[in-house]
């Protein structure tokens, strides 16, 4: 059947003619040449000054790159990448020694204005202008290719907890970062995790000591303001034995004529009893109707439950980007570790997406979750591509798969490409598409109460992903609402 | 990744183009037969055996599973017929045409030709090449579901006979054909066998495809059957592989379906030590119902791989597609399944399940149900699930003083039962279901 108008008119108001975070900002920058060679990553190890490890480690992973070929299995059509026409890094000019957050460029604190992050604590703190409940987020703001800065540093402190910018945690905490990099996603992961490892300018550092639950939400904010940049930024977190984190990343650009490009890598590391919540909502400008300009979004993330009794989950609403390649993952190495992967991915105008997850059932007694929603409309193309694996020791491995998709419009597609692999005979993998499947007992009881089929399959599916959207500190969470209530007739498989 | 770089040619891969080289002169057919084989070949030339970085064939790579190239099967000789005689009789019970392929060669001598109803005519593919049949030409090798299919190309360079059956308009075909491959000797050979069958408008009619062979020898199997529906025609295909347990068979289906047509198709494995059977259907004409299943009994180390794409052109077309693997000991299970929906294809419903049943620890499932949507106004799902056999039936089996293997057998039998139920053809139904049980009774 085909979307009801009521659908068809909330995905017409995100339409990529309405993006509302294209504005640019006006400030000088202080760029790396254009182009890519060994000098640019020795610029950019340079600038962060940073231990000489680190620079061998981007070398190593440069020259592993040049030997490495662009992947084209994914379900996403875009002109050659042209890698020697970008900046690789790209600062706000800044006076030396920031000391306080009334040096930053008032441009730039305009700007997260206008974007509604908010960046200054005292007016948070002061509670006048809070409105009761209100939950407190700690916020770390990556302006092209370093991080402008970062809120509640000291508060968080307190409690353990590391908050910081990945450049300032290579010279505050080189062990902890020595440590874990590149431990999730290896240096020769892929090619665009490659390309990150070796030019990667900044991004957040987040590490929970052990027993810590984090006082507040960490949120990392991305903008790439310049032109002709690409955006390559690493996020490592770090959960302890028995900690908790909750961790938001918030993404928007100019609207331009050129492509940029963003290939970033995310590492999670779930200890012992630990749990890391994940959430996305990225909204890169995805270009125009007609497919000029936007974003290309590389993105490699994954996540390792390494010990037992870990949780990591991943929530991801995608709005923007003209190419999304992005995978985010779960390694569930340790016995009884959880995964889950929440997500909602819109295209619309010429977008392509081609997303899903990986879930990797190594330890015993481990279950996953994956709920994905697609929704094409104009004449966009979304993939969801997933993976889910039991290896022979992977006993009673189980996983529970729903994807729906939801097209508007005949001229977009909307695919599935799922792959089970089940290596053991006691895994358990379900991968369902029918929507009557999500819960039999939920639906009953909605459906005693007077709701039809349809109704209630929408309640049961939105109340699990509003749950987190809700909790989302930025100005597009209504919007996303919005589309999370969309109904889920006339979807497909 | 469909990495482009050619690596370093295998044993089999050499064997391939040398065999090829010598005997393509004694291929049947010239002219433009051989423009086809030729054209075919230097595909293969450039490519290759297809491996796991064809994205295709991720989970048979067949680069890697042979090992080299076995010659190409010799005409049967008397000897040959007289071991291949009672080829497929054990489908006696269905009361088929039975018409004997041995060797790869057609086989009139232990073929059933007689009294042939009216609109029903059989014949050999080396004939039809020989004498450039003109309505043969015209439709070999020009079917576009699977014209980039390494086995398929494969397949046009080497082929050598096979089955031409044509179906006029309107005609009934009560008595069902069966269609008998066997393999007989004791060398390892490698068969190259093409079919072409042609169904008429309105017409009606059961084709069985069954494939055998000797225990112990490594052969090498590859049968290619193109198939074209007309409309208003009802039409049953079920195939069975039933190799010898060395044995490598790569099967393509590939088919072209009209308007308001009926199809049922069903895939049953038990033998072989390699299986990939390969379906390309293109639903072209409105209203067109297909049902496609499957089901597979693999033990030891068997490597069974059901690949499927169903393409549904225009609107209006409904699909089903079921297929369930039973696997035992260290065998492995592939579905790979795509339902395509044209932007046209308006109201298109369309939905595929495979289910997996692991008996042993070392048995693994590989599922990849795919759909690619371009149309809005359509129902398509999908489902796949993988486990063990349901330890509260069991229980339930067992409280009631069924012993542990038989209660084990009772459910399997009834997993693999709801897939066979959709074929239509009662006696064939039960022919397959003996067979299933055969199965579990060597299960001990």
């Amino acid at each position: 059947m085909p979307a009801v108008q009521e659908t068809v008119d909330q995905v017409r108001r995100i339409d990529v003619d309405q993006y509302k975070y294209g504005f640019e900002t006006i400030i000088e920058s202080d760029k790396a040449p254009k182009g890519l060679n060994e000098d640019t990553v020795r610029f950019i190890s340079e600038k962060k000054n940073e231990p000489a490890w680190m620079l061998e480690w981007r070398l190593e992973a440069f020259r592993r790159w040049l030997t490495m070929r662009e992947p084209t299995w994914a379900r996403v059509d875009y002109p050659k990448i042209d890698y020697q026409d970008y900046y690789y890094y790209s600062a706000p000019k800044k006076k030396p020694a920031l000391n306080s957050l009334d040096e930053v460029d008032p441009e730039i604190l305009r700007t997260y204005e206008k974007l509604g992050i908010p960046l200054r604590e005292q007016e948070m703190l002061a509670g006048v202008v809070r409105p009761e409940g209100e939950r407190r987020v700690a916020v770390d703001a990556v302006f092209d290719s370093v991080s402008v800065a970062t809120t509640f540093q000291a508060e968080l402190k307190k409690s353990g907890v590391i908050f910081m910018p990945i450049s300032e945690a290579l010279r505050e905490h080189p062990d902890l970062v020595k440590k874990y990099i590149g431990s999730v996603v290896p240096v020769t992961d892929n090619f665009f995790a490659t390309l990150n490892s070796a030019v990667f300018s900044d991004g957040s550092f987040v590490y929970v000591p052990p027993g810590v639950r984090c006082p507040m939400e960490l949120s990392t904010y991305f903008r790439i303001n310049e032109k002709d940049t690409g955006q390559f930024e690493r996020t490592l977190i770090i959960a302890d034995k028995g900690s908790y984190v909750s961790y938001l990343e918030g993404c928007t650009a100019p609207m331009r004529d050129e492509h940029q490009l963003h290939a970033a890598v995310v590492e999670l590391v779930a200890l012992e009893d630990a749990e890391i919540k994940y959430s996305t909502v990225q909204n890169w400008y995805p270009g125009d109707a007609e497919g000029k300009g936007g974003i290309f979004n590389f993105v490699t993330k994954r996540g390792d439950c390494r010990e037992k009794n870990s949780k990591i989950s991943w929530t991801q609403v995608e709005t923007g980007s003209a190419i999304t390649w992005k995978y985010p993952s779960c390694i569930l190495r340790g016995d009884n570790s959880r995964g889950e992967f929440y997500s909602i991915a819109i295209s619309n105008g010429r977008q392509q997406v081609d997303s899903g997850t990986k879930m990797i059932h190594l330890g015993k007694n481990t279950t996953s979750r994956i709920i994905s929603k697609g929704i094409a409309a104009g004449k966009s193309q979304n993939t969801y591509r997933g993976l889910v694996s039991a290896h022979r020791k992977a006993s009673n491995a189980r996983n529970f798969t729903n994807c729906d998709s939801l097209l508007v419009g005949d001229k977009c597609g909307a695919h599935t490409v799922p792959y089970l692999e089940a290596k053991n005979s006691s895994a358990v993998f379900e991968h369902e598409a029918t929507t009557s499947k999500i819960s039999e007992d939920m639906l009953f009881y909605c459906r005693q109460r007077g709701l039809s089929a349809e109704e209630a399959t929408a309640l049961v599916v939105n109340g699990f992903v509003k749950d987190v959207l809700q909790q989302l500190p930025m100005e597009f969470a209504v919007e996303a609402q919005k589309l999370i209530s969309i109904s889920l007739e006339g979807s497909v498989g | 990744m469909n990495a482009e770089v050619r690596q370093i040619r295998t044993v089999a891969e050499q064997g391939l183009l040398d065999s090829y080289l010598a005997s393509k002169a004694k291929l049947p057919g010239a002219g433009d037969v051989m423009a086809l084989r030729e054209a075919a070949f230097k595909v293969f030339e450039q490519q290759g055996l297809p491996h796991r970085r064809i994205e295709e064939w991720k989970y048979t790579d067949l680069r890697a599973v042979m090992r080299d190239s076995k010659p190409l099967a010799l005409p049967p000789d008397a000897k040959a017929k007289s071991r291949a005689k009672d080829a497929g009789q054990w489908l006696a019970a269905v009361g088929a045409r039975r018409i004997v392929f041995v060797d790869g060669v057609f086989a009139p001598d232990l073929s059933d030709l007689s009294a042939l109803e009216k609109g029903l005519t059989i014949g050999s593919l080396a004939d039809a090449l020989a004498k450039a049949d003109p309505h043969v030409l015209k439709i070999l090798g020009r079917a576009s579901p699977a014209k980039d299919d390494p086995a398929v190309t494969l397949n046009t360079a080497f082929m050598g006979d096979g089955a031409v059956i044509r179906v006029a308009d309107s005609a009934v075909i009560d008595k069902p054909l069966h269609l008998a491959f066997v393999t007989s000797g004791d060398k390892a050979v490698s068969i190259f066998a093409r079919s072409l069958v042609m169904i008429g408008k309105g017409a009606k009619a059961t084709l069985i495809e069954s494939h055998e062979g000797p225990a112990g020898i490594e052969y090498q199997v590859n049968h290619a059957l193109e198939l074209s529906v007309g409309d208003e025609a009802q039409f049953d295909h079920i195939k069975i592989a039933h190799e010898g347990d060395k044995a490598i068979h790569v099967g393509t289906l590939i088919a072209d379906i009209g308007a308001k047509a009926r199809i049922g198709d069903f895939t049953f494995t038990t033998g072989g030590a390699v299986v990939r059977n390969q379906i390309f259907m293109r639903l072209g004409g409105q209203e067109t119902n297909a049902n496609i299943s499957g089901a597979s009994l693999l033990r030891a180390r068997q490597h069974a791989d059901n690949t499927l794409v169903i393409d549904h052109a225009v609107p209006h077309c409904t699909s089903r597609e079921t297929f369930k693997s039973v696997v035992d000991d260290e065998a492995r299970s592939v579905f790979q399944g795509k339902i395509i929906v044209r932007p046209d294809a308006q109201k298109t419903d369309g939905k595929m399940a495979t289910h997996a049943l692991l008996l042993s620890e070392g048995a693994e499932a590989d599922a990849k149900p795919e759909l690619e949507i371009f149309a809005d106004d359509v129902v398509c799902g999908h489902g796949a699930t993988a486990g063990a056999l349901d330890e509260d039936l069991l229980f339930y089996l067992k409280a009631r003083g069924i012993p542990p293997k038989e209660a084990e057998a009772l459910l399997i039998q009834a997993f693999i039962g709801a897939a066979v139920e959709t074929i239509a053809n009662e006696a064939l139904r039960e022919a397959l279901m003996s067979e299933a049980e055969r199965w579990l009774a060597a299960r001990g």
